[in-house]
Order: C-alpha cells, then sequence, then structure tokens
C-alpha cells in the first residue's frame, strides 16, 4: 500500500506525539525533547516533497487520497490540497519545530504532555487543512480543542482554568452549529460529505442565508472577528508561550480557512449579499480593536487585539471578491503566521526572564540584550506592515483591492497601517528603548544560541516573505482565479 | 414443542442458567479472599455466552422457539454478546472494590450477576409480553440484592430500598399497559399484535391508554425524565461494583424491550408513542443536563450525564417515524444510530466507572469529583482513559461519542420536518452544557494539583482490560464504520422478518 503524502504529513507528528505522551515521566526529560524535536523536523521534512510537487499552473485538487471510511454514511478519508490550502500545511510543520524549540529549558514539568500535545495538535491542523470530507474536516477541526484546552489549563498562567474553559465552550459552541450545517448539507445533497460536491449543489435564498451564518458562527469565533473576539485576549494572556504562538500562527487561520472553503463556495449568493456585513465587521475590527490595542498595559494583550485586527483585514480581503484581495488575504494569512508567532516567542524570551508582562515593568531592553532587541524590532515592523517584510505584502495587496472597490473603503482600511504602527512602536518604545527602565532590566542576559536559531529562522521567513513574496502568490494564483469564478456564479 | 431448534434458540440461555446453579454450589467450598475460583468459573461462561451469542450474531440467522415465545436474531445476539461482555468487564473492574467491601464473602455477586444477565438475555430474546416480563423481573429482582450487597452499610441498604419500590412500581407499569394490550388485542404475542393493531379492528383509545403505561415503564427502566428520580440516589448509593453493573449492560436489554415492544409490536401506534418519546427525549436532555452541573459527587454527576445521554437514544428511537409512516430508510437510520449509540454510552460508562473503581480503596470510595484532583499527575494513563470517557460523552470528535451524536442527528435531520431539525438543534445546545461539566472534571484530574502523591496501584488483569476499554473508545472514534455497520445491518435484519 502506498502511504500518501499528506496522510504522512498528518500522521507523523500524531504518532511521534503517541510516543511521548506514552514515554514515561520527567526523569527523562532530556530523551523527550530531543525525541520532540526530531519528531517536529521529520514531520517539516515530510511536508517538503509537497513544495516539489505542486503543479502551480492547475486550480483542482492535488495529492489526492481518497478511501471510504464510514460506509453507513458515506464519509471518505478524502485529501487533497490546493492553492488556498497548501502554504498552511508547511506553516504549521515549520510553526511546530519552532514551538518545540522555544519549550526546550522552559517547560520542566510534564515535558512528555507539553511535547506531545503539540506534536498531535500539529497533526490535527494540517488535517484540517487538507481535509476535502466535511465529517473528516469537523473531527480535525473539534479534535484541536482537545490538545490546546489541555496546553492552557495545564502549562498556563494564574487564571489559567477560565482562559481554558472560555476557550473550549466558546469555540464549542460555534463549531456545534456548524455541525447542524453539515448534516443539513448531507441531506440536502441526497447523502454527501464531499465538499466539491457541495460546491456543485445548487440551493435557496433561506438555505444558503442560513448555511452561511451556520458557518459564520464557528468560523467568525475562530478567526475571531469582531464581537466575538472577546475569547481571544483571555486566552492569549493566559496560555504558555507556546500555545500563544500556535494559536495565533495557526488556530486563528483554521476560521479564515473555513470561510474560503464553505461559506463563500457553498452559499455564494448568501455570501455576496452579506458581504456588506462582513466587511463592516472586519473594518470595525481593524480601527476599534486596533484603537483597544492601543491602550493595552499587557504585552501579550496588545499582540491578541493587534491579531483580531490582522484578521479583520483578511477577511475584509475575502469579501471584496477580488482576486488581488482574496491572495491579499491568504498573503495576511501566512504573514501574520510568522510574524505573530514570532512577537508571541519575543513575549516570552522576555517573560521566561522577568516574569512580567506589563510593558511597565520594562524599559531599555536594548541596552542588555542588543542582539535580541534588534530581533524583536524587526518583528515589530513586520507587524506594522513595514515594506520588504512579511507583514507589507498582504495588507498592501488587501489594501489596493478595497481602493479598487470603493475608494473609502480603502481609506478606511488603510487607517490600519497608521493603527498598527501606532500600538506596536509605541510598545517597542516602551520596552525596548530609552535608558534601562528597573534593576530588572539591567539583570538581563542576552538571548542564548536555542532562542537565538528560533528567532532567526522566523526572521528570515519574514524577510524572505517580504522581499521576495512570488513563490508564496504563485502558489495561489490559480487556485484564487478557480475560487473567485465559483463564487460568482449563482447556485440558486 | 421441546424441538430441537426451540433449544438451539435459547442455548445461550441455558448455559447461563446452569452455570449459575454449579458456580453457587461451587462456591460453598471456596475459600480464598477473592474467591478465584467462583470469578474464573464466572469468566469462562461469560466468556463461552460471548461467544457463542457472537458467532450466532455473525450468522445473522433469524430463528423462532416455543411456538414464538422466544426469538434469536442478529440484533438480539449481538446485544447479548455485547452484554456478556460488559459483565466480564464490570467483573474485572469491580472484585477487588467488592473483595475490600466485605461483599465476596460468598459468591452472591457472581450468581446475582449472572441471574441478572440471564434476565437481560430474556428480555432481549422474548417475542413475548410475558416472556419480556420476566426477563425484565429476573433482571430488576438480581439488581436490587446487588445494590443491597453491602448489607451493614446504611446508604447502600437506603438505595436498595428505593429501587425497590420505585423498581416495582415501574414493573407494574409496564404490565398494566401489557395486560391493556393483551384485552384489546387478545393476543401476548408481538408479531400477532403487530398484525391486529395493524388491521384498525382494535379501539384506539384503549390501546393508546396501555402505550402510555407502557411508555412510561420503558421510561423508568431507560431512565427517562421524568421517570428518572431513581437513577441518581441509586448511583449514588449502590456500591460501585453494582453501579457499573447497573449502568451498563442493562442500559442494551432496555433498549432491547424497547424496539421488541414499540417498533416489533406497536408500530402502527407509532404516531402516538413518537411524540410521547419526544417529551421523554427534551425532558431528559434538559434535566439530566442541567441538574449535572450541580453534582459534585462523581457517580451522582455520572447518573445525570446517563439521563442526558437517554434523551439522544430516545431522539434515535422516536425519529424512525415520519407522519405516523415509517419508511425502511428512516427506520434503519433511526433505530441503527439508536443502537449504536447505546453500545457506545455502555462502553464509555464501563470505562469509567473502572476508572472510580480503581482509585477507590479500602475505606475510601473515591467518588467525589475532587477525589480525582491532580490523576494525571498521579497516573497519567488512568488519567487519559478517563479523559477520553468524558470527552467522548461530551460528544468531541475524534472519539466514538461523537459518531454516535452525529449518527442521530443525522437520523434527526434527514426527516426534514420542522419540528426535528428544531430538536436537532436542541439536543447541540443541551450538549454544549453537557460539555460544561465534563471538562471540569477533564480540569479537576489534569490542572489541579493531587491531594496526595501516591501512584495509583492496580491489578494486572483490571490495568489491562481498563486500557484496552479506554483505547476501544478513541479507536472506534477513529473507525467507527465497523460498528456502525453492524448496528444498521442488524436493524435492517429485524425490521424485514
Amino acid at each position: 500500500m502506498k502511504v500518501g503524502l499528506l496522510t504522512l504529513a498528518i500522521w507523523t507528528p500524531i504518532v511521534f506525539g503517541a510516543i511521548l505522551l506514552a514515554l514515561g515521566r520527567d526523569d527523562q526529560a532530556r530523551t523527550v525533547r530531543w525525541l520532540a524535536l526530531i519528531g517536529a523536523l521529520v514531520s517539516f521534512l515530510v511536508t517538503l516533497p509537497l513544495y516539489g510537487q505542486f503543479d502551480t499552473t492547475t486550480a483542482s485538487m492535488q495529492f489526492v487520497e481518497n478511501v471510504p471510511w464510514i460506509r453507513g454514511f458515506n464519509v471518505n478519508y478524502h485529501l487533497g490540497l490546493d492553492g488556498i490550502s497548501f502554504w498552511f500545511v508547511l506553516l504549521t510543520a515549520f510553526i511546530t519545530v519552532v514551538v518545540v524549540i522555544s519549550a526546550w529549558e522552559v517547560i520542566t514539568e510534564r515535558v512528555n504532555q507539553y511535547m506531545g500535545a503539540f506534536l498531535i495538535l500539529s497533526g490535527l491542523m494540517i488535517g484540517v487543512f487538507c481535509a476535502l470530507d466535511a465529517v473528516l474536516f469537523y473531527t480535525f477541526f473539534e479534535a484541536t480543542l482537545i490538545p490546546m484546552y489541555l496546553i492552557i489549563g495545564i502549562w498556563g498562567g494564574p487564571n489559567r482554568i477560565y482562559a481554558a474553559f472560555k476557550f473550549f465552550l466558546y469555540t464549542l459552541l460555534g463549531s456545534l452549529l456548524m455541525l447542524i450545517a453539515l448534516v443539513f448539507l448531507y441531506t440536502k445533497s441526497g447523502g454527501s460529505f464531499d465538499i466539491l460536491t457541495w460546491y456543485k449543489l445548487p440551493l435557496s435564498s433561506l438555505a444558503q442565508t442560513l448555511l452561511f451564518f451556520g458557518f459564520f458562527a464557528a468560523f467568525a469565533v475562530k478567526v475571531p472577528m469582531w464581537p466575538v473576539h472577546t475569547w481571544l485576549p483571555d486566552v492569549h494572556v493566559e496560555a504558555p508561550t507556546g500555545g500563544s504562538a500556535v494559536l495565533a500562527a495557526i488556530m486563528l487561520k483554521l476560521g479564515a480557512y473555513g470561510f474560503l472553503r464553505f461559506s463563500m463556495p457553498i452559499a455564494p449568493d448568501a455570501a455576496r449579499e452579506w458581504a456588506w456585513f462582513i466587511i463592516a465587521l472586519s473594518l470595525i475590527a481593524v480601527i476599534y480593536v486596533g484603537l483597544v490595542a492601543m491602550v493595552q498595559q499587557d504585552m501579550k494583550k496588545l499582540v491578541a487585539y493587534s491579531s483580531v485586527a490582522h484578521m479583520g483585514f483578511v477577511t475584509l480581503g475575502f469579501f471584496i471578491f477580488d482576486h488581488v484581495g482574496v491572495a491579499g488575504g491568504l498573503v495576511q494569512m501566512i504573514a501574520h503566521g510568522f510574524v505573530s508567532g514570532a512577537m508571541f516567542l519575543c513575549i516570552g524570551v522576555l517573560y521566561d526572564r522577568v516574569h512580567s508582562r506589563q510593558i511597565a515593568d520594562y524599559g531599555g531592553v536594548v541596552n542588555t540584550m542588543p542582539t535580541f532587541a534588534a530581533f524583536a524590532i524587526l518583528f515589530a515592523m513586520a507587524n506594522c506592515g513595514l515594506p520588504a517584510t512579511a507583514g507589507f505584502v498582504g495588507e498592501w495587496m488587501v489594501i489596493l483591492a478595497a481602493v479598487k472597490a470603493n475608494f473609502w473603503l480603502g481609506l478606511l482600511a488603510a487607517t490600519a497601517l497608521i493603527l498598527g504602527a501606532a500600538y506596536t512602536l509605541w510598545m517597542v518604545k516602551r520596552v525596548y528603548l530609552g535608558p534601562v527602565g528597573n534593576d530588572h532590566v539591567k539583570a538581563l542576559s542576552d538571548i542564548n544560541a536555542r532562542e537565538f536559531v528560533m528567532l532567526a529562522v522566523l526572521a528570515i521567513a519574514v524577510l524572505w516573505m517580504g522581499v521576495y513574496p512570488k513563490p508564496f502568490t504563485d502558489v495561489m494564483n490559480a487556485s484564487v482565479a478557480n475560487f473567485l469564478k465559483q463564487v460568482s456564479l449563482s447556485k440558486l | 414443542m421441546m424441538d430441537n431448534t426451540s433449544l438451539r434458540v435459547v442455548a445461550p440461555e441455558v448455559i447461563l442458567l446452569v452455570m449459575a446453579c454449579v458456580i453457587a454450589l461451587v462456591d460453598l467450598g471456596v475459600k480464598s479472599r477473592l474467591r478465584n475460583a467462583s470469578y474464573w468459573l464466572t469468566m469462562l461462561t461469560l466468556a463461552v455466552v460471548a461467544w457463542t451469542t457472537g458467532s450466532l450474531a455473525a450468522d445473522g440467522n433469524t430463528a423462532y422457539g416455543f411456538g414464538r415465545m422466544v426469538v434469536s436474531d442478529a440484533m438480539g445476539n449481538w446485544l447479548k454478546c455485547f452484554a456478556s461482555l460488559a459483565m466480564m468487564v464490570c467483573m474485572v473492574y469491580g472484585r477487588p472494590y467488592a473483595a475490600d467491601r466485605d461483599m465476596l464473602r460468598g459468591g452472591e455477586l457472581f450468581t446475582l450477576a449472572l441471574f441478572a444477565l440471564l434476565g437481560i438475555f430474556v428480555m432481549i430474546s422474548g417475542e413475548n409480553f410475558l416472556v419480556l416480563y420476566l426477563g425484565l423481573e429476573l433482571l430488576t429482582l438480581s439488581s436490587y440484592a446487588m445494590v443491597a450487597l453491602r448489607r451493614d452499610h446504611t446508604v447502600s441498604t437506603e438505595a436498595a430500598m428505593k429501587y425497590f419500590v420505585l423498581g416495582a412500581m415501574a414493573s407494574g407499569f409496564l404490565l398494566y399497559g401489557l395486560s391493556m394490550i393483551y384485552g384489546a388485542t387478545g393476543s401476548l404475542d408481538i408479531s400477532t399484535v403487530f398484525k391486529i393493531v395493524g388491521s384498525g379492528q382494535v379501539k384506539h383509545q384503549v390501546l393508546v391508554f396501555g402505550l402510555v403505561f407502557i411508555v412510561a415503564g420503558l421510561a423508568f427502566k431507560l431512565g427517562a425524565a421524568p421517570f428518572h428520580m431513581w437513577i441518581p440516589d441509586v448511583y449514588q448509593g449502590a456500591p460501585t461494583a453494582v453501579t457499573v453493573i447497573i449502568g451498563s449492560a442493562p442500559e442494551l436489554a432496555a433498549f432491547a424491550i424497547a424496539i421488541r415492544l414499540l417498533v416489533e409490536g406497536l408500530l402502527p401506534l407509532a404516531i402516538d408513542w413518537q411524540q410521547m418519546l419526544l417529551v421523554l427525549a427534551v425532558c431528559s436532555l434538559f434535566i439530566g443536563n442541567l441538574a449535572a452541573i450541580a453534582q459534585t459527587n462523581l457517580k451522582r454527576m455520572l447518573a445525570y450525564s446517563t439521563i442526558g445521554q437517554m434523551g439522544f437514544v430516545l431522539l434515535g428511537l422516536a425519529s424512525g417515524v415520519v407522519n405516523g409512516v415509517g419508511t425502511p430508510e428512516f427506520m434503519r437510520n433511526a433505530y441503527g444510530s439508536a443502537m449504536f449509540y447505546i453500545v457506545t454510552y455502555v462502553m464509555t460508562t464501563l470505562a469509567s466507572f473502572g476508572v472510580i473503581l480503581l482509585l477507590a480503596r479500602e475505606g475510601f470510595e473515591s467518588e467525589e469529583i475532587s477525589d480525582l484532583a491532580g490523576l494525571n499527575q498521579r497516573s497519567p494513563l488512568y488519567a487519559g482513559v478517563m479523559s477520553v470517557c468524558l470527552f467522548s460523552l461530551a460528544g468531541v470528535p475524534p472519539l466514538v461519542g461523537f459518531y454516535a451524536k452525529l449518527a442521530v442527528l443525522q437520523a434527526l435531520v434527514i426527516s426534514g420536518t420542522t419540528l426535528n431539525i428544531s430538536l436537532a438543534v436542541f439536543a447541540v445546545v443541551m450538549s454544549l452544557i453537557a460539555a460544561y461539566y465534563y471538562i471540569r472534571v477533564v480540569k479537576v484530574m489534569y490542572f489541579d494539583d493531587p491531594l496526595t502523591a501516591t501512584t495509583v496501584a492496580a491489578p494486572a488483569d483490571v490495568r489491562v482490560v481498563l486500557t484496552v476499554n479506554g483505547a476501544m473508545v478513541l479507536l472506534l472514534g477513529i473507525l467507527p464504520g465497523g460498528l456502525m455497520t453492524l448496528c444498521t445491518e442488524a436493524i435492517v435484519k429485524m425490521l424485514t422478518t
């Protein structure tokens, strides 16, 4: 039997994770760490052949695997990648490697469970991006809650229990409504859970609207869009560094990806009809949440709100229904994956030393940690969209599409650049620049080799994507064009 | 009448009866604290019976015995096979606990468990009102005795008393309802009743009058609200080794008689009993899940959770008939999903009570939720098994509970009526509430610090069975197709004969 590349990409980390869970207790922490790193690296390496073999000229699904899974319900183990989902598989595997490195000395309790949870989570998230069967998608989508719930609850901050429950129940509510939508589509389509079949399924206007909002409940919570974003700051603040990084870098993308995979192609008429609604929510996220970010005292909260604002940009780009907009949204998703992950890791580096996330507890970090400050400022610049960094490309494309659609829309969207610069740079000034703020900062030691490697690979990714985004957009073009053709056709 | 076919049909029951008596006698000579000889004989009997029924089920033939008094069909044989396996698992989990609590001074636990299982078998095979009733009484009388087995323990005795009084009343309800139907149709035979009721020559009012009592009796046995009051008290009060017996195999039997009476016998009255089941389902989902939130006792919480889960089973049972017409496709979906639900539910319940039994020590019951605090630090394996069960009960994929819920929801939505779709939404909202109290237990196990640092010691057999049981909940979640097909095919066979 030939094992497909996608199956490998999904199950390699899960198998390594399961081995880690089975592997005893904390006295073997060293072995566990190395095994976790090997597992993460192997899982990343098995995704690389995908890049070599991916055909950028076609919009159809590639690396397809399709075997019956639950015959009674006509559910299939149906996997495939297109230009929309492609980069997220690699991104997930990449971030997992970084997260394993970031936890090296920091996590000392129940190391095997921590590493195991992240590896399993990685496999599950890759599964979400590859699934072309709705039940398979839902299984992966929901299963991610279990490791994340445990990660927040076991290794989180003082208020971690509240955060873990809020995370679990908030997202579960959304996805249960999606489940009803899926079962409804199953009956409408005469007994099929195949997503690609649903793309061709004619649906009445009412059915489309209901479905659109059923999916909206799940994905808007996950993105998260204003006003259902309130769980994100609480969770980010309490989650351990690795948890925050994975949450911001990948998990939020599951929601945005869902819009592209489900809401828009399955209910295109409703999506067009309600585009103004999504655009309005996105603009509120960009502007209002951007302002909220400015007044935060806690660095993690600030980056969390900044994530909401950036994801607002993504949904804005999608619902302009323009090639540059959708591609821009996708690029923004990948860029935000690198940048937000990196920013949370930077906060983690500081937190490990000072045990505070309050901006006021820092000042002049650049004097004692020059190398680290250089990285941190680079990521901050990327976060506010400085040209030649990853953050710029996506935002620029979305603004371009917005201006093309409507000048005022473009103008409002562009305020994000100003707000983003304002809250990020202000934080940089207060934390990194100026004279040494207090004795804690005075006592800081610069990053060690492990932290250097972890930040350096992210920095390379951020700069590479900023200077030469062509490989990213090339992969998307055919699929985005096909996607737009699909959503422009009425299914009534 | 005593021809070979008849004997073959009741062969598993005969084996059980003979062996129960043999074990009662053998046990007189057993001296060891754990009553090894009786225990292994019981296990052997259960294994033989499980194998016999399992191979009968795999053949899938339907045979009647004793002038259509009993039937041996695929559905029944699978349920019997699962019930025997469940009883085996109960024995493994329960024996150390029972020995610590002076419940193994004699071998009654084994004998009574076998008689209870015999009752379950008779209920499952019954094709006649009186046979069903006899089976039910055998099961419940054995259960009362098992609950009271710790005779110097006040709480258990009280639970037994409560169980007996309420259970007797429920049996009375059922018997009264059955006699009404008998009075109206003049027959105790299920298939004859079906024909006579279907012909429409019998007065509808009398039938519905009887039906109300039958449904009430069934609801009692299944533990559906508002007939659920005994469940929390008995679950909590009974020795945990007995709670796990009451909470597992008998649920399969209750499902079987619900199918035999309502579907095989009274399907022409579906339009009436369907509404009753829906009311029961909504009440169970609502009361079970909301009351479970307030519990601090784990056994009591699991009792309310059972009530909530029964709501789902009832939804499955009620969704087979649309506007009074049962098309084969809807019925297959509905009863197949209900059967899958109850089988997987029993499996999950076994493992979760297995962990509770394991944590109980001599003089310590470990039945408060807080007793599980920090279990992950004491034993990651058992914390893992317990959380797999809890996530499964909460319906989170990729655990088997999710596919059970999905099957029921699909059976509801496929019928397409607005009522059924809104019931599906209601059930989903209720399972969100349920998720809260399940993950609260996970929180206690994983996020809280342990009260004692002692590791959990378990006998080898318990450890192996519990691990396999937990792994099954996960594995059947990853590959649910086989069991699902098995249930659907069993139901299809039942419907076509």
